[in-house]
């Protein structure tokens, strides 16, 4: 029986024994219930009448003129309940869940997003549920914090490690490893051991499979650029994965550069990463020569990940996506562009994709088409943007 | 280079672990020279990792500590060379599975070779993945050691069939730690290692008192203590070594009482 769940050189099954079968029995019903018609009829329901599916196409005018270049689109995941395309993955692993006769969902959260989203669908869904975020994005993020125990989750700050985004998954897989009789792991990115690269990919393609959709009604064409920002990188996969036999379609990934790649504070796997073992995936990571892992930093708590999901990892190994490193600085600037020039503010997750865009836009042609994924909404982020400002102010 | 049958050879084995170094590479040491002295049959030392998630807070802080005191593989490696002539009994290396692969796999071996190291544990490598170092391991003569799970069911037969020096059972779900009572059938997983081969089985995971030692060793062929001696180096620091002497004398006593 040889490694499962490869892309490329990429993923596999890196967990402790305890948690092989749990893996297995996970992929098992996957596989049941990924082509079951009753399954994808009800998955379709809560995507359509709870999440508010499909998110609409926007074509964002404003920017498009007042950048010069490229036609630019908006992809509004943000305009999904509980402001992020998190909720699409949440409604199927959580629907799965109870397919398989779990009664309680575990997951982590960085920014909260997925959290909120696993909570919300834990809710709906009659579902007991604990979230583990490091106890200093509880702090950066505390209106999140309140948003899950209204939901009635219990959320666990997590005090080991850098106590961020990587140490709420370790907590995770501990506490799963502990109880996986009647609890399922509600992984929130493209990453981890295989299957759930491979789920969360595919309940997130619709982000893309819409896009496509969406274009071809309105421009009778196929984008030139999709571009998401990458943390673990599912809304990017979402967002990529119909355009990837479409080789005409560049593919662009934004990770957190923090302060500067050349300094140590940053997020940008792909960047300054190398190839490990780590989080049940071979992927690359933000890792010292002894393989510990870095402490990494990002403004937004959603991209502070020290690895890629590996399905990422093959799509920049064979130069289908082309990866860029986007600073906090620039990325407050496109917060702040996109909500003064389309009066929408962006999750400062996706403001990385939006400042890449600037960029890019005016570099292209008046014919061409750049769609920007815009992840999330970024109510969560205004007091963290005015504290990198200066100014303090109350939620 | 010993082996690590030998350390099951007509016996029960006691194998205690601890975390290289914590405190100190100089206490890790005097810590396997005296654990060697109390009775140890097998020492596992473990190769400090900033997120080692098959561990509970005691191993995970002390490999916080032998991290921040400056512990690298290579000044482990260095260490396990100092001492290799003066140690009779077997070390093995308990780590995860990235400071192998970032070390280089071949590059790890022939040191572990090269510094008297006869196996490598690693928690989150399972079955399905052990290509990734069955084949270096191989062709350095350095065992791979597997683990079984409560869990684990009909994997053990699959597991075990293919496992070298000695099966790691794990004795309880969840991460390592000292726990009040094993309530997990180990004589049935063992019952299941037996009908395929007639490989040593050891149970680690949340054995602490002589008791527990006794009782699991009854029914293995040897006892895994890590967390506990863990907490005894974090308790008392550098003046650590006469303690876990003491500590390891008494669990081998426990052990060797059933011997017979």
């Amino acid at each position: 029986m040889g490694s499962k769940g490869r892309f490329g050189r990429y993923g596999g099954q890196f967990v402790p024994e305890t948690l092989m079968n749990a893996v297995n029995e996970l992929e098992e019903a996957y596989e049941k219930y990924k082509n079951d018609p009753e399954f994808n009829r009800e998955l379709d329901e809560l995507l359509r009448n709870y999440a508010g599916r499909p998110s609409l196409l926007y074509e964002a005018k404003k920017m498009s003129k007042d950048l010069g270049g490229a036609k630019i689109y908006l992809k509004r995941e943000d305009l999904n309940h509980t402001g992020s395309h998190k909720i699409n993955n949440v409604l199927g692993q959580v629907l799965l869940a109870k397919k398989m006769g779990k009664t309680r969902v575990i997951a982590e959260t960085g920014a909260g997003q997925h959290g909120v989203a696993t909570a919300t669908a834990a809710a709906l869904m009659d579902m007991e549920c604990e979230i583990y975020m490091g106890k200093e994005d509880t702090e950066r993020q505390a209106l999140n914090v309140f948003r899950m125990e209204l939901l009635g989750a219990k959320v666990h700050p997590v005090t080991t490690g850098t106590m961020t985004l990587k140490d709420a998954v370790n907590e995770t897989m501990r506490e799963w490893a502990s109880r996986m009789d009647d609890t399922l792991y509600v992984l929130g990115s493209v990453m981890g051991p295989h299957p759930f690269p491979t789920i969360v990919r595919d309940f997130q393609k619709i982000i893309g499979k819409e896009i496509k959709e969406q274009l071809l009604e309105k421009e009778g064409r196929l984008p030139d650029a999709v571009i998401a920002c990458v943390g673990g990188g599912s809304n990017a996969m979402g967002a990529f994965y119909e355009f990837i036999p479409h080789k005409e379609v560049q593919l662009i990934g934004c990770e957190a550069a923090g302060l500067g790649v050349d300094t140590e504070k940053h997020a940008a796997t792909i960047a300054r990463g190398t190839e490990g073992i780590f989080h049940g995936m071979k992927s690359l990571f933000c890792q010292n020569e002894d393989g510990q892992i870095a402490p990494v930093y990002s403004i937004s708590a959603g991209l502070d990940y020290p690895g890629i999901g590996p399905e990422h990892a093959m799509l920049a190994a064979q130069d289908r996506a082309k990866y860029v490193p986007i600073t906090d600085s620039e990325a407050v600037e496109a917060f702040e562009y996109l909500s003064r020039t389309e009066g929408i503010i962006p999750a400062v997750e996706s403001s990385h994709a939006v400042a890449y865009a600037m960029k890019l836009a005016p570099t292209m042609s008046k014919n061409q088409i750049i769609v920007i994924n815009i992840s999330g909404r970024g109510d969560k982020d205004v007091a963290a943007i005015a504290r990198y400002r200066g100014v303090e102010i109350y939620e | 280079m010993s082996r690590i049958k030998d350390a099951f050879d007509k016996k029960k084995a006691f194998i205690p672990f601890i975390t290289g170094g914590d405190p100190s590479l100089e206490v890790t040491k005097s810590l396997l020279l005296a654990m060697q002295d109390a009775g140890a049959d097998l020492i596992e030392v473990g190769i400090p990792f900033s997120d080692p998630i098959a561990e509970g807070p005691v191993i995970q802080e002390a490999d916080e500590r032998a991290l921040t005191g400056g512990c690298t593989t290579d000044k482990l490696f260095d260490a396990m060379k100092e001492i290799k002539e003066e140690m009779q009994i077997p070390r093995v290396f308990m780590t995860y599975i990235n400071a192998i692969y970032t070390y280089g796999v071949e590059r790890f071996m022939k040191r572990c070779v090269e510094c008297g190291m006869c196996g490598v544990i690693v928690p989150d490598m399972p079955y399905e993945e052990k290509e990734e170092l069955a084949g270096m391991c191989r062709k350095y003569g350095v065992e791979l050691v597997s683990l079984i799970a409560p869990t684990s069911h009909e994997r053990i037969a699959m597991i075990a069939k293919e496992a070298e020096g000695f099966l790691y059972c794990v004795s309880s779900l969840g991460v390592t730690g000292v726990r009040s009572k094993i309530t997990t059938d180990i004589g049935k997983m063992i019952g299941q290692v037996r009908k395929v081969t007639d490989i040593p089985c050891a149970v680690g995971f949340g054995i602490a008192t002589p008791e527990q030692a006794k009782e699991m060793a009854e029914i293995s062929d040897g006892v895994i203590v890590g967390s506990a001696i863990v907490k005894i180096i974090a308790e008392h620091g550098e003046e650590c070594v006469p303690y876990v002497e003491e500590y390891v004398r008494g669990m081998k006593e426990a052990i060797l009482s059933i011997s017979g």
